[in-house]
């Protein structure tokens, strides 16, 4: 780097935003909200086969201690207070994932009880297309998520008091 | 034939001006009784022809005519291995069977909540599958299918 090694052997220096947004995706914990078959491939997903663990993704069963909320399967008017509150809880900074054709808009269920896509409630990240999704569209899903994570700008700085967040470059 | 069930042979003798219509197709009996009598022959079915479970409590609703719903009981005798399905028509209420089967409270709720028949003398008669704010009753002929809030599905024009 043209400087000869000052700070010493067991020193890197980065930016802030490279070592926040890469501990960031190398970690996300999602929240399962397993509502139908799409919960299935999920669990797949997780399973010994397709291994989210690798990704550092492992479920975690509470939102107090989630990144990220996996909103898998058909979401009822009835259900969607249930998903709201548990998003809330969700410590900042979280993103959502919509699972499958009827989270991402109601899919085949376009009736008076179910919410025509999730995206009516929360903001969703990344939208997964399939019905359900197989374990490798889920994976290439999560994949996208921490590609946009990595490109967040002042995320972090901003919350600690240093100047604005920032629009991600193209 | 459904004259000869041994249930129908009873009930007959017993409700005979009660009695609207025996029916069996495909090895299912099917008796339709006034309403007014609901209870008293359900207690006789239970009691002494000992349909003692009650498998399931639905209704039909008949947009047009008069009176409009069909409630059904659907019964099973364990001992008998028998099965019988009892309909009564109905406008708009019926006597509860929660003091014969518990577990015709929850049944009778789910009618009431899809349906709106209203169950006399049924302790908790509240919605129990949609949220209870909801305004109307969805599983109605004249429900929109997509809810009353949205354009209704007009094929691929929509």
């Amino acid at each position: 780097m043209g400087v000869d090694q000052p700070l010493g052997e067991n020193i890197l220096t980065t930016s802030l935003d490279s070592l926040v947004n890469w501990a960031r995706k190398s970690s996300i914990w999602p929240m399962t909200f397993g509502l139908a078959c799409c919960a299935i491939e999920m669990m797949a997903t997780g399973a010994a086969k397709h291994d989210l663990d690798r990704f550092g993704i492992i479920f975690r069963a509470s939102p107090r201690q989630s990144d990220c909320i996996i909103i898998a399967g058909t979401v009822t008017k009835k259900m969607l207070p249930v998903i709201q509150t548990v998003y809330e809880q969700m410590p900042e900074p979280k993103w959502v994932i919509a699972m499958g054709a009827c989270a991402c808009s109601g899919g085949i269920f376009d009736t008076y009880s179910v919410v025509q896509g999730i995206d009516e409630a929360l903001p969703v990240d990344v939208y997964i297309p399939g019905c359900p999704p197989r374990p490798e569209a889920l994976l290439y899903g999560i994949m996208k998520l921490q590609d946009k994570i990595s490109k967040e700008r002042n995320s972090f700085g901003s919350t600690i008091g240093l100047g604005e967040k920032l629009e991600p470059a193209a | 034939m459904a004259e000869n069930h041994r249930a129908v042979v009873k009930l007959k003798e017993r409700f005979a001006d009660s009695i609207l219509e025996c029916k069996e197709f495909r090895g299912e009996v099917t008796v339709t009784v006034k309403k007014e009598k609901i209870l008293e022959i359900l207690k006789t079915l239970k009691e002494d022809l000992r349909y003692n479970f009650l498998t399931d409590v639905t209704a039909v609703d008949y947009l047009g005519q008069s009176p409009r719903f069909m409630v059904v009981y659907n019964l099973y005798s364990i001992p008998n291995k028998d099965r019988l399905r009892v309909k009564a028509p109905v406008d708009d209420s019926i006597d509860s069977a929660t003091a014969l089967w518990n577990t015709a409270n929850w049944l009778e709720r789910e009618v009431y909540d899809l349906m709106g028949i209203n169950f006399v003398n049924h302790p908790d008669l509240r919605r129990i599958l949609m949220p209870d704010d909801w305004v109307g009753y969805p599983l109605r002929k004249d429900y929109p299918l997509q809810g009353p809030d949205r354009e209704p599905y007009k094929g691929r024009l929509s």
